[in-house]
């Protein structure tokens, strides 16, 4: 009956991976529902990117302390992760450390980094979690994370937690093994036969690898997705000057074919609407965007207004559009189609007054870590908002007019614009 | 002062070496005005031949797009690219980096294209020329200087070295604030809240940034955009009734030290 234990584990292994695969393909639907935007090309630059802001962390590093801590979890789990590999073959086949032999005398060293690894996970992780939650740093006890987001990221530090010691654990209770950190844990075990020791280290090992499964299954749910979106986001990241706003070449065109009426093309048609009134107007990267925030708000921390106590911060902004597409997401699954809900981004979950707070100045496009641009959105809605609904403050519409008819923001006489070089 | 029109050289048969891009605030505010001239002093003494567009500069729709407003900027882009390609213009240097963000960077995607260069960065080119020389004991040697970065310059346009580097030239002794070049704070001024009341908080970010360059305890503050400028000699004037920390453009310190 031996082979029942593999059985099971091949089915929790198959069904893990299914589930995960499925998740995310869904996200990557609800991705697809924004608009179209060509951001192929300047491949040599994009990988560049990817290297140094994905692999690199290269934002990170703006404050190194923090990086490092940073640094120890992700290195740490992209290769305890190669130990997974062992797991698996061991779970399907039923051996018992399957690299061993192949491995020889290196083997030891391996799990032994692993363990390094681990320990500095743990460290990380705890410190991490005494920042999170015993610390006042402003960004982490904010009001944004209140809720279900503030429980995302504990639970995120506890699994991690959990796993490490779950690892280092499975390998004290073997009793063939010696490794860097798991013998100083091996006297906790002392007096305990070998019956004993095994069932520990069975034990041990089926819960942290349902608990890797799990904890991958917890990803699409949980702003920890970033460690996988960071690296398309870099990828996908503007390569343009921050300055540079993307261009309403719809708009252009209608200007162009009001000023010079003889270039319209036969049947030209105005676009149905003008800038983002909810998700599905934003681009398909506003989207990933927000799928790729981990709510670390470093980009509030930066922002003018919200260091001021304005309404808006830009975190917020992300984390709204993301539950905006969730929502919607989840509609069109049970639908097949998507029907108005009478709610949308723009005023149902974000303010107009939060939209009006924001200078543009691009402190939180230069502080993500993981290239999001909580601008574009803002710019987008400040779009629909004023060409849609003709929503601006007083002094808005009298700059607009301004322009209009004195060519300058202010009511000033369009003949007195050289008026400098007259005087003194 | 006399300073020429494009149509002035055009009805001469010659063209200027650049367009001196004036801006809104530049033409038509009063402090601004005095960065303006300051800046074509500075042409006129280091032999450069300029001409502005006069009556003929428009809003570049800067204020506009950034509000939402994509119609308004639309209109004074076709316009102003009208204007500038009928004139054939190759070279813009301006003093106001929102005017430069959209000329360098939002008019070629309209058919404008321009070499756009922010005036700091003439000013530096200048100056390593040795077209700018500055009297041997300038008034500014050894003043403690905290410059303040222009978003639109620093952050958009990655321009963070040529406004310090022109400051050093003259001696001066920089002082950083707390949050600098790629972290500066903004002024406040910028996506059109220039134009409006600040929205509700608990403090007026123009009052933040001039507690950091208060706090460098240097003697004057410098910008190099005269919305940061008004924004910065505002939110000073709040905080310090009596330690006068006087506000200027680069323009304005390079020109009163200038040969």
């Amino acid at each position: 009956m031996a082979w029942i234990a593999e059985i099971i584990f091949g089915i929790v292994t198959v069904g893990s991976f299914f589930l995960f695969g499925k998740n995310l393909w869904a996200i990557r639907k609800n991705i697809l529902l924004g608009k179209p935007v060509d951001l192929s090309g300047d491949t040599t630059e994009r990988w560049k990117q990817v290297a140094l802001l994905a692999f690199g962390q290269k934002k990170m590093f703006k404050n190194p302390l923090v990086a490092i801590l940073h640094l120890f979890v992700y290195v740490g789990f992209i290769i305890i992760n190669i130990e997974l590999l062992e797991i698996i073959v061991d779970g399907l086949t039923g051996s018992h450390r399957a690299f061993a032999p192949l491995l020889g005398e290196y083997y030891d060293l391996l799990i032994n980094s692993f363990e390094v690894l681990a320990g500095l996970v743990l460290f990380a992780v705890i410190i991490f979690f005494i920042r999170r939650n015993f610390l006042t740093i402003k960004r982490l006890i904010s009001k944004d994370l209140n809720g279900w987001p503030r429980s995302d990221a504990n639970i995120i530090l506890i699994i991690e937690v959990v796993l490490m010691s779950l690892f280092l654990t499975m390998n004290a209770a073997d009793p063939e093994t010696h490794f860097i950190l798991s013998s100083y844990i091996k006297p906790w075990f002392n007096g305990l036969n070998e019956n004993q020791l095994a069932t520990i280290e069975h034990t041990a090992w089926w819960i942290h690898i349902v608990g890797i499964y799990a904890f991958m299954n917890y990803l699409p749910y949980s702003k920890h997705l970033h460690i996988i979106l960071a690296f398309p986001n870099a990828y996908y990241a503007s390569l343009e000057p921050k300055g540079k706003m993307h261009n309403m070449e719809s708009v252009q065109n209608e200007v162009l074919y009001a000023m010079q009426p003889e270039l319209a093309p036969a049947g030209a048609e105005a676009p149905d609407r003008f800038g983002a009134k909810d998700v599905m107007d934003l681009s398909w990267k506003n989207l990933m965007d927000a799928y790729s925030c981990t709510e670390c708000g470093r980009c509030s921390a930066a922002c003018p207004a919200n260091l001021t106590g304005k309404l808006l911060s830009p975190r917020s902004i992300m984390m709204k559009t993301r539950d905006r597409l969730e929502e919607v997401g989840k509609q069109i699954q049970k639908e097949g189609t998507w029907k108005e809900d009478g709610k949308s981004l723009l005023h149902d979950y974000i303010s107009v007054e939060e939209l009006r707070a924001c200078t543009t100045c691009n402190a939180c496009v230069e502080e993500c870590p993981v290239s999001i641009s909580p601008l574009d959105i803002i710019i987008e809605l400040r779009r629909s908002l004023v060409m849609e609904e003709s929503n601006a403050p007083a002094e808005w519409n009298g700059m607009f007019s301004n322009i209009e008819n004195n060519f300058a923001p202010w009511k000033f006489s369009p003949d007195d614009r050289d008026a400098w070089t007259q005087q003194a | 002062m006399k300073v020429a029109t494009m149509a002035e050289f055009l009805a001469a048969g010659k063209e200027p070496e650049v367009l001196f891009w004036v801006g809104c605030a530049g033409s038509f505010d009063q402090r601004a005005q005095k960065i303006t001239k300051a800046f074509a002093t500075i042409l006129d003494k280091a032999g450069v031949e300029y001409a502005i567009l006069g009556k003929e500069e428009a809003c570049t729709g800067d204020p506009a797009r950034r509000a939402g407003n994509e119609f308004m900027f639309q209109m004074m882009a076709y316009q102003n690219i009208q204007v500038m390609n009928a004139y054939n213009i190759k070279k813009i240097v301006t003093t106001c980096p929102h005017c430069f963000n959209v000329l360098k960077n939002e008019y070629p995607a309209l058919g404008g294209n321009y070499d756009v260069i922010h005036h700091t960065t003439f000013l530096q080119e200048l100056i390593e020329q040795g077209k700018i020389k500055f009297t041997d004991s300038n008034e500014w040697k050894g003043k403690s200087i905290a410059y303040h970065d222009s978003c639109y310059l620093g952050r958009a346009n990655d321009i963070y070295e040529a406004p310090r580097k022109v400051l050093e030239s003259l001696d001066m002794e920089l002082r950083e604030m707390k949050r600098c070049k790629s972290k500066g704070l903004c002024c406040g001024a910028g996506g059109a809240q220039m134009f409006k009341e600040e929205e509700k908080g608990d403090k007026r970010i123009n009052t933040e940034r001039a507690d950091e360059a208060i706090a460098t305890n240097a003697s004057m503050v410098a910008s190099a955009c005269p919305f940061c400028n008004t924004m910065m000699t505002d939110g000073i004037k709040n905080r310090n009734e009596e330690v006068k920390m006087d506000v200027l453009d680069i323009a304005e310190i390079v020109a009163q030290a200038i040969q």
